[in-house]
């Protein structure tokens, strides 16, 4: 019938209107809804969402020792061309050569935190910080080593 | 008692004790002039500070809280920033249109502050078919924003002014037709009439479910009408950059920003004097105690209290939905509340004829 679907169609309008507007008028009276961070001003306070990505970094233990096996998944994921992995050869105990990274650079001003190294990483060597504070006069200063100088591969990681 | 009326009486004493009347009645009119832009600049302010606020509070933000206590002063800075800042005319637009435009706008919005009673004896002028006046004279806006689309020279600014044009040429006709329901009831075009039939309690109550029904068509046609979200279309910044105003800068486009808040105030005031019973004091049948204590309150408070609630509703509005399309909004007006006003013109008319109300 034409009228009360008419009818109809004006009252579901008008409810759910009002559910709107007793949504914002919830917000409206209730001020420590608030999400707004003042960030400067709450810089020692400041908390961040746990998924917040800032940069990627190495974490090292206190041995100095990472877990990064230069496989190079990270490189290959990458969209933008942000990590380059520099290898050198080194002597295993046995005489062995082995492969392991010397360097691994990560270009900060390329990167847009998309994650998908992180997850690329067979052996969770590289992860997401938190800093977001990255502004610098000299963009070379953007380019890091994430390794530390004179760090070696985790035993047991291959 | 202090009061508007007061002031305004003693001060016409004491201009004719003084002055001859021809002169006196040029000093009242500059006064009054200088009154009305005084309150221009004074909602300006505190309109744009409010909405900042109102809008913040309801998207869970701060909003402006850096210039003075509490952000307060933030329009005032914004104001200082438009006056400092070039009003610049495009190559293409046609000079005398282009630079009319925002004067008109302002000039309407002076015209329709006339009848308005904003405190007990105190309005500039009672004439005796206010109600006309004020919906006829508001239609003149649009002719500023489509003068202003025209003149720009802009595909945006024209086609937000057409689209302005449209809006409010179908909008003007619930509003037309809710505004009818209290004329009817009252049986008078006059300001001060309809607000003194409202003595014995404001017309929302004292008309039932059909006054209550018309003052919802008359707050959102009025919301339509003064082209504010959610039917903003004039203007839709997502669409139209800022539709009429778009080429408009400093000062120029400050007069169309204050037009558009005066414009609020104004219908705000509309709708307040004419659902709400305008300056009168909210009485409840015989408790005469309470009644008393409501009298105490100034009649100039009940009035912007009023106004300043339908203000903050509409503010309510434009925070909280989104905008229509413009063919939802012709649907709206067309379909919806151009009929469901005129059934309840018919309603009321029968109510007022047969004494239904108290």
């Amino acid at each position: 019938m034409f009228i009360t679907k008419y009818i109809k169609d004006v009252y579901k309008g008008v409810r759910s209107l009002l559910v709107g507007m007793k949504r914002t008028l919830y917000y409206f009276t209730h001020h420590k809804e608030i999400i707004t961070q003042q960030y400067p001003d709450n810089r020692d306070t400041l908390v961040l969402p746990e998924r917040f990505k800032g940069e990627v970094v190495m974490p090292h233990n206190e041995n100095n020792e990472h877990r990064c096996t230069g496989c190079q998944a990270c490189e290959l994921a990458c969209p933008n061309g942000t990590i380059k992995v520099i290898f050198k050869n080194e002597l295993t105990p046995e005489g062995k050569k082995k492969k392991a990274i010397d360097k691994l650079v990560y270009h900060l001003e390329l990167c847009t935190m998309c994650n998908l190294c992180v997850e690329a990483c067979p052996s969770d060597a590289i992860k997401m910080a938190q800093t977001f504070e990255h502004s610098v006069f000299d963009r070379n200063e953007l380019t890091k080593i994430l390794n530390n100088p004179g760090s070696k591969i985790m035993e047991g990681v291959e | 008692m202090w009061s508007f009326s007061n002031i305004a009486n003693n001060l016409h004493k004491w201009l004719s004790e003084t002055f001859n009347p021809t002169m006196t009645l040029i000093i009242e009119m500059v006064l009054a002039g200088v009154a009305v832009i005084g309150l221009f600049a004074a909602l300006g302010l505190v309109l744009v500070i409010m909405e900042r606020k109102v809008s913040a509070w309801m998207q869970i933000r701060l909003g402006p809280n850096r210039v003075g206590p509490k952000g307060m002063l933030q329009s005032l800075a914004d104001t200082l920033k438009l006056l400092v800042k070039e009003g610049l005319t495009p190559n293409g637009a046609d000079k005398l249109l282009f630079n009319l435009a925002p004067f008109v706008a302002m000039i309407v919005a002076m015209l329709l502050m006339a009848p308005i009673a904003f405190a007990k004896d105190f309005q500039l002028w009672d004439l005796n078919i206010g109600v006309l006046y004020v919906s006829a004279i508001s239609s003149i806006m649009v002719i500023s924003i489509l003068m202003a689309g025209w003149a720009s020279n802009n595909k945006y600014s024209l086609m937000g002014a057409m689209r302005s044009g449209a809006q409010i040429v179908s909008y003007e006709l619930s509003a037309g037709l809710s505004i009818l329901a209290v004329v009817v009831m009252t049986g008078s075009l006059q300001v001060s009439d309809i607000i003194h039939s409202q003595a014995d309690g404001w017309w929302i109550f004292k008309g039932h479910i059909p006054m209550v029904v018309a003052f919802i068509t008359f707050i959102i046609a009025v919301t339509a009408e003064t082209n504010r979200a959610p039917f903003d279309l004039a203007e839709a910044e997502s669409e139209l950059t800022a539709g009429f105003h778009t080429e408009y800068s400093g000062m120029k486009f400050a007069l169309f920003f204050l037009a558009e808040y005066v414009n609020v105030f104004i219908v705000c005031a509309i709708g307040a004097t004419l659902f709400l019973g305008g300056w009168m004091p909210f009485h409840i049948g015989n408790w005469t105690q309470f009644n008393h204590v409501m009298d105490y309150i100034p009649s100039s408070i009940w009035f912007f209290g009023k106004t300043f609630f339908l203000i903050f509703v509409i503010m309510w509005f434009r925070w909280t939905f989104p905008r229509l399309r413009i063919d939802q909004l012709l649907n709206l007006e067309w379909k919806y509340l151009l009929p469901i006003s005129m059934i309840n013109l018919l309603i009321v008319t029968a109510m007022a004829i047969l004494k239904w109300h108290f």
